[in-house]
């Protein structure tokens, strides 16, 4: 053992190369959120690369197109193959990389391996920032109280439960309340939110009653397909609740539009 | 088939189900079950352990589940009772008739049995002149009423008090018709006067199984009302019907199995009864039938072994899956339109009646995956109606315009460049066209969202595009 060794643990040292899994859903429809998962990032310590991509296959996985969603998912490893993590500001595209890619393989052993070692470094945003890189708290400002909403994905097939809770605690002005059903589906399912409509909206019409028995002032999740489907329901009750992905609050992004709020003057 | 399956009419079943007030108050109710189940769960360290282990019991039962037929039979036999083996509803309802025939039944007692339901039992009996009395009160409640169970544990969950009240009076029409019926005590009282005339003139009990033992020849059933018992130790003769998978090897297993079977369904350490029988009356017993039967159905089941869905065979049908799905507690058991509802219900009915038919219950499923984190056996639910989903893409039964939609938007999702310009036009068309409020109260082009949600617009322009921009500046 060599207690003088100056070069101890330089894996830890070396600024981690993490690449965003954007995902489309923020790609196309908030950008903010890839903004501020950025800042997050940074802010911890990693050099973020942005490789051109897509998407990661869930839509085609779910249902029932292994095809599509095998060539999508070898498209994903390749591109990140250079990164010692891929990260995603969504426990659902996640939950995909992490949990069933592995699972799309299975039975072709080069494949597996590869989509294996993939699984490995690919974590969700708020996770990777408490659990790897030991981020314990974040320089941000938000006035209000918050609900979080635990999506589904984020917490059961990847345990994001007492992260976010963890940094959100050290945003100045800001409350966190429990939603009594924070851990009930807000009945998005992708696809099965129009597939389902009438099912879908039953299930979120109970999220939105559980949001407003909290009286809070905004709902956060980690996700924006919930999000969407939270913001989508509240707005069309008149509900003057507002949705944010928790990203945004954490970086201190939090000043723009909420989801599906007026934009005002028009973009480029 | 039991009954003829309303499944592929799900969506209609499901705005029936929505637009039911009445329905829609009995069901608050089915959530008090997941309270209780954190509760039972939290009450023994152990809880998740045994999980483990009883989905290890289950698997390897399953993987020798011949040999462990083939014991159960054994001791059955050397208990005095008899083993019918039958292939499909049919049979076992011909089966079962003829033994009641035989045996000169004219009533006949029945035990809460999914089975029983599986092979429509009660119309085959009725059909052959035996009168068949549902002895489980939600079981005895749904059958003066005509309908299925909506719960395989808690079958009348869809009812109200005043729903019962209504049926009593409706159907206990010797008792006086100014009876005090307003509390759940009264009507209980009144249930049970009433089936223990019928437990004492009963020729036939028929009851379901929890588990067979298999190193003791025994059926083991719990029940919360005793109701079990009374129908099976009074009249002449006891018939089990059970699927096979309902062996178990030995009798420590089954404590297991029975450790986290009630804390899973009604967050009970233990169910009120747990009910040991083995084979007729012996010589020196005080009482318990003179003949003993048992009917155990394939119905598709061993063609499920060693297949993707052979998982689904570790269910032990605690109802955990329906009482914690988000679908479930929306719509209740009856939109799912055969005899298993809920997550379950999902897997198991394509399997069972085909995925032509039941094809539309795997796809109504947020993969939210409640049902999966609560499985006593840990059985991988979502993963299983995923499976559902391929098999149907496969045959091309998946509806039209999914496939296109899909197809065209792989087309762009597997070119990154031109995904890239495409995403980028499409959100700055509609950043431009709903910036001004914000979202879109209608869109055509996803009219399954708006009718029932706004629409968020488009930010900007897309991430990718934004990145680019900035990064080829900054260099």
């Amino acid at each position: 053992m060599s207690e003088t060794s100056a070069s101890a643990a330089p894996a830890v040292r070396k600024q981690p190369r993490v690449g965003l899994f954007v995902t489309c859903l923020v790609d196309i429809m908030r950008p903010t959120i890839g903004f501020a998962a950025v800042k997050l990032l940074e802010g911890a310590g990693c050099k973020v690369v942005v490789p051109a991509q897509t998407c990661c296959g869930q839509p085609a996985y779910n249902s029932g197109d292994r095809a599509t969603a095998k060539a999508l998912a070898r498209q994903a490893i390749e591109t990140f193959a250079d990164c010692d993590y891929v990260v995603a500001p969504s426990g659902s595209c996640g939950g995909m990389l992490a949990r069933h890619y592995p699972d799309l393989f299975a039975g072709e052993p080069d494949m597996a391996v590869k989509a294996e070692r993939f699984a490995e470094k690919t974590h969700e945003l708020v996770s990777f920032l408490v659990d790897v890189m030991r981020v314990e708290s974040v320089e941000a400002h938000f006035d209000g109280t918050v609900a979080y909403h635990d999506s589904c994905a984020g917490l059961r097939e990847l345990g994001v439960k007492a992260q976010p809770r963890r940094l959100l605690a050290s945003v100045k002005g800001l409350t966190l309340i429990e939603l009594e059903e924070a851990e009930t589906c807000c009945g998005f399912g992708g696809l099965f939110a129009a597939k389902y409509g009438e099912l879908s909206n039953a299930i979120v019409s109970r999220k939105a009653v559980d949001i407003h028995r909290a009286k809070v002032g905004a709902v956060l999740a980690g996700d924006l397909g919930c999000l969407l489907n939270m913001a989508g329901k509240l707005q069309r009750d008149g509900s003057s609740v507002k949705a944010r992905h928790i990203a945004e609050v954490l970086a201190g992004m939090a000043d723009g539009p909420a989801i599906g709020e007026p934009q005002g003057e028009p973009g480029r | 088939m039991s009954e003829v399956a309303t499944t592929p009419k799900f969506k209609s079943n499901v705005h029936d189900a929505l637009t039911d007030a009445r329905l829609q108050g009995a069901l608050v109710h089915a959530r008090n079950f997941t309270f209780r189940r954190v509760a039972a769960a939290e009450r023994l360290p152990e809880f998740e352990a045994l999980r483990d282990s009883a989905r290890a019991i289950k698997d390897h039962t399953l993987l020798h589940l011949d040999l462990y037929l083939e014991a159960y039979e054994r001791k059955v036999r050397e208990s005095g009772g008899h083993v019918h083996y039958t292939q499909d509803a049919e049979e076992a309802r011909t089966i079962i008739v003829d033994l009641c025939r035989s045996l000169g039944a004219k009533t006949v007692t029945k035990g809460k049995s999914m089975i029983s339901e599986e092979i429509g039992l009660n119309q085959a009996l009725e059909a052959a002149g035996i009168d068949a009395v549902e002895t489980d009160l939600g079981e005895y409640i749904i059958q003066l009423r005509g309908e299925t169970p909506s719960h395989i544990i808690a079958p009348a969950i869809h009812v109200t008090k005043q729903d019962i009240e209504q049926d009593f009076r409706r159907a206990h029409r010797d008792l006086p018709p100014n009876r005090d019926l307003s509390e759940p005590e009264q009507l209980l009282a009144e249930a049970r006067g009433i089936l223990r005339a019928k437990f004492l003139s009963a020729d036939v009990g028929i009851t379901g199984a929890n588990f067979l033992v298999a190193e003791t020849g025994a059926s083991v059933i719990v029940t919360n009302e005793g109701n079990g018992d009374l129908t099976q130790i009074l009249p002449r003769a006891h018939i089990v019907v059970a699927s096979l998978e309902k062996v178990v090897p030995t009798m420590e297993d089954t404590a297991q199995l029975l450790r986290v079977l009630a804390r899973s369904a009604t967050g009970q350490d233990a169910s009120v009864y747990t009910t040991f029988s083995t084979g007729p009356r012996r010589p020196d017993d005080p009482d318990g039938p003179s003949e003993y039967h048992v009917v155990l159905l394939d119905n598709g089941r061993s063609s499920m072994l060693g297949g993707e869905f052979e998982n689904m065979l570790r269910c032990i049908r605690c109802g955990a899956c329906m009482n914690h799905c988000p679908v479930y507690q929306a719509v209740g058991g009856h939109a799912y339109g055969w005899v298993y509802p809920g997550p379950m219900g999902a897997v198991l009915t394509p399997s069972l009646i085909g995925v032509a038919e039941g094809g539309q219950l795997p796809n109504a499923s947020t993969f939210c995956g409640r049902c999966e984190a609560v499985c006593p056996v840990r059985i991988p639910l979502p993963n299983m109606m995923r499976h559902w989903r391929e098999r149907e893409f496969e045959r091309r039964l998946s509806p039209t315009p999914l496939r296109y939609g899909l197809g065209f938007w792989a087309f762009f999702a597997r070119r990154p460049t031109l995904y890239r310009l495409a995403t980028n036009l499409a959100a700055r068309v509609l950043h431009r066209a709903g910036r001004r409020k914000g979202r879109f109260s209608s869109a055509p082009f996803a009219s399954g969202w708006t009718q029932y949600r706004d629409l968020a617009a488009p930010e900007r322009t897309t991430f990718q595009s934004q990145w680019r921009a900035k990064s080829g500046a900054t260099k």
